[in-house]
């Protein structure tokens, strides 16, 4: 399904990695590793399309996922380092918009419910300025409860999480393999995922 | 399902997001009313400078009262600029919203009409008020409420263009000002004419029709290019 | 001869390349550029004649023109070039679009200079708000645009991106802002500049005007080529070849850095 190809990244004036290939099916789980600055950041940033790599190609279903964005981009959920979290909206406001952006039929009680979930109940309508850094990174991971995606791509996924708010997310990605998605992800504390196929990549074993 | 339910489906999926898209921005601004206030009254301070600092005579003020507003339009267009995507590179949303299952530049096209609705209008409504202190009639009030309504969603559509590119770039706020300012010189021109010309008893339809060339010109060629300015900004 | 010709393009466009190729055409474009100012001088100041009007103060149009001509010219070129490095990702272009801009500034400013000094004694005042001359002036903001945008992003593939895209914005606005401000001018019956020569130009009066054009545009290339060869070194100094052309000088970084391969 995602399969890239001779992929080389280039920072500046720094070569992160060159000649990188993998591909990943269904249920599939990537998890990268490497230390700082080794271009975890900038591989699953590549993926996403929103970096253009200085060479090779990121495919999904066999074609460039440059030349088919709209359709890439819906089977795509990516959270990055930022939350992409409005301060000045509501928890709820801004699933509500964020579901109503990438075209996602979600209700109401949808929203409330994965909120519920994520531990954010009684808090729906507090403006996301006044949550703490922790519950802003669960209103983001909120739209992962919501999302028909079948690729999700999380850089540090689990940074600014309590131990519980660790497990949820866990499970999170382990029923989303299961139900067939595949996933990538960086993170720098162990984390069990329990299901799928998981796959390991050193970004740092690859350029030494 | 065929091809044509699955394009139709899609369509309503983009006007959804154009509206969120919309809606958010709206939203936003309601809520930092502080910041859309600041550049309307920088619009009025810096037209009421005027008076003070060229002359009080009427007949004088009459004959700068077009540009004056015009160029005082531009600053406080300028002043807006930043509003429209400093905060969302900042806050993650800029990212999401470029891996949306949507062409870019149309949800840039909402983006940039919710920066005209709370930046361009208003600015629009409060010229006639404007004109009168600077000794406007009514038939030239309402010209140049009619170039300004022209004009300025050319401003945000520009403007647009010119923010996505000094998007995180150091001293950005006023690199903009150095990048859209020549670019905003052909409105100026028009608008300005317009209302001269109405002044002064000459036909206006010319000029009136080309801010409208100028509109529709920016409309189909800015959100492209501002698109393409957002994808570099966040590499 | 065709295919010939492509693979020669596709070789040249590496600046791995282009960059001894450059450093060997220089000297003949320095050559070129001397004997045509050489040349093109001697004819503006003792041949042309006099002229009947503005006597001889009217000399500097043999600078002033063809720096308003290259001001142009160099525009469009840059956003040739700026068009062919988004659109097919060639790095070289990039790099020459950045490379031509500080010469189109510079001319841009030597035309509105020369404006000024020749308008002093022929109307009296350095500055009029003539559609030529404020048109120059717009594009003199244009490159300042440029220059400044590319200088402000430290990323320069980004900056190349970033600026090249202004690049193209700009030359579609061009069009549209100098017919603007012929237009303004016209309304305002403002002074025109345009220069008051006889009817028929002399012939050696063109043909001066053209062999200093062809001297600037001579000039325009040894200068800009010697910019990109710099600017290929700044932009490639961790590659290889970048190394090996420097050898001992950079073993020390190369250590330092580890080849990353």
């Amino acid at each position: 399904m995602l399969e890239i190809r001779d992929l080389e990244c280039v920072r500046g004036d720094h070569r992160l990695f060159t000649g990188l290939k993998f591909s990943l099916q269904g249920g599939e789980l990537l998890y990268l590793r490497g230390s700082n600055g080794s271009g975890k950041t900038s591989l699953l940033r590549t993926v996403c399309g929103l970096l253009e790599p200085a060479e090779g190609e990121v495919l999904w279903k066999g074609r460039n996922v440059r030349s088919q964005r709209d359709e890439f981009n819906a089977e795509l959920t990516y959270l990055g380092h930022l939350n992409g979290v409005k301060g000045e909206l509501t928890a709820f406001e801004n699933l509500r918009l964020g579901g109503a952006l990438s075209g996602l039929a979600v209700s109401e009680d949808d929203i409330y419910q994965a909120l519920e979930r994520i531990g954010l109940g009684g808090r729906e309508d507090l403006p996301a300025q006044v949550l703490s850094q922790g519950q802003k990174r669960r209103v983001a991971l909120a739209r992962l409860l919501l999302s028909q995606a079948s690729l999700w791509v999380l850089d540090e996924p689990f940074t600014a999480l309590d131990v519980g708010a660790v497990d949820l997310l866990a499970k999170l990605i382990e029923a989303h393999l299961q139900k067939g998605g595949m996933a990538m992800f960086t993170t720098h504390q162990a984390v069990d995922i329990r299901a799928g196929a998981v796959r390991e990549m050193n970004l740092d074993a690859r350029n030494s | 399902m065929s091809d044509g339910v699955l394009t139709s489906g899609r369509q309503r999926g983009l006007f959804a997001a154009w509206r969120a898209m919309l809606v958010r921005d709206l939203t936003l601004a309601m809520r930092r009313r502080a910041d859309v206030l600041t550049s309307l009254f920088f619009f009025v301070i810096v037209v009421s400078l005027f008076p003070l600092g060229v002359s009080p005579e009427m007949a004088v003020l009459r004959g700068i009262a077009p540009g004056v507003i015009w160029v005082a339009a531009l600053l406080a267009t300028m002043l807006s600029l930043g509003r429209m995507f400093a905060d969302d590179h900042q806050d993650g949303s800029l990212e999401q919203t470029l891996l949306l299952p949507h062409p870019l530049s149309m949800l840039v096209l909402g983006k940039v009409l919710a920066h005209w609705l709370v930046s361009g209008l208003p600015l629009v409504l409060l010229s006639p008020l404007l004109g009168m202190q600077l000794g406007l009639e009514g038939e030239a009030i309402g010209l140049l409420m009619v170039t300004l309504l022209l004009g300025t969603p050319v401003l945000s559509l520009i403007g647009a263009t010119g923010a996505a590119l000094t998007l995180g770039v150091r001293g950005g706020g006023v690199l903009v000002s150095l990048l859209v300012l020549p670019l905003y010189i052909p409105v100026l021109i028009f608008g300005t004419g317009a209302v001269d010309a109405g002044i002064s008893g000459m036909d206006y339809e010319g000029h009136l029709s080309l801010l409208g060339a100028f509109l529709v010109m920016a409309l189909l060629t800015t959100p492209l290019a501002t698109a393409a300015a957002l994808r570099i900004s966040v590499e | 001869m065709a295919l010939k010709d492509s693979i020669a393009w596709y070789h040249f466009s590496a600046p791995k390349n282009f960059y001894p190729l450059a450093g060997k055409v220089i000297p003949w474009f320095w050559g070129l550029t001397i004997a045509l100012l050489l040349v093109g001088l001697y004819l503006s100041f003792f041949v042309a004649p006099t002229d009947y009007k503005q006597g001889e103060s009217y000399r500097i149009i043999y600078i002033h023109v063809p720096a308003a001509w290259m001001s142009m010219l160099i525009y469009l070129v840059m956003a040739i070039y700026a068009i062919i490095g988004l659109a097919w990702k060639v790095r070289l272009a990039d790099m020459m679009a950045s490379a031509l801009a500080p010469t189109g500034a510079m001319f841009t400013f030597l035309a509105l200079w020369t404006g000024a000094f020749w308008g002093k004694p022929t109307w009296g005042t350095y500055w009029v708000w003539d559609a030529r001359l404020t048109s120059e002036l717009i594009l003199l903001f244009l490159y300042i645009g440029f220059i400044s945008l590319q200088s402000a992003i430290d990323d320069p593939r980004r900056a190349a991106k970033a600026s090249g895209l202004l690049a193209i914005v700009g030359v579609i606005n061009l069009p549209i802002i100098y017919f603007s401000v012929q237009w303004w001018n016209t309304l305002h019956q403002g002074a025109s500049v345009s220069p008051t020569m006889a009817p028929k130009m002399a012939t050696i009066m063109l043909t001066t005007m053209l062999i200093m054009t062809f001297a600037f545009w001579m000039y325009t290339i040894v200068i800009v080529l010697m910019r990109v060869r710099r600017i290929i070194l700044e932009r490639e100094r961790q590659t290889s070849w970048v190394m090996e052309l420097f050898g001992a000088e950079a073993s020390g970084e190369k250590d330092e850095k580890g080849e990353r391969k």
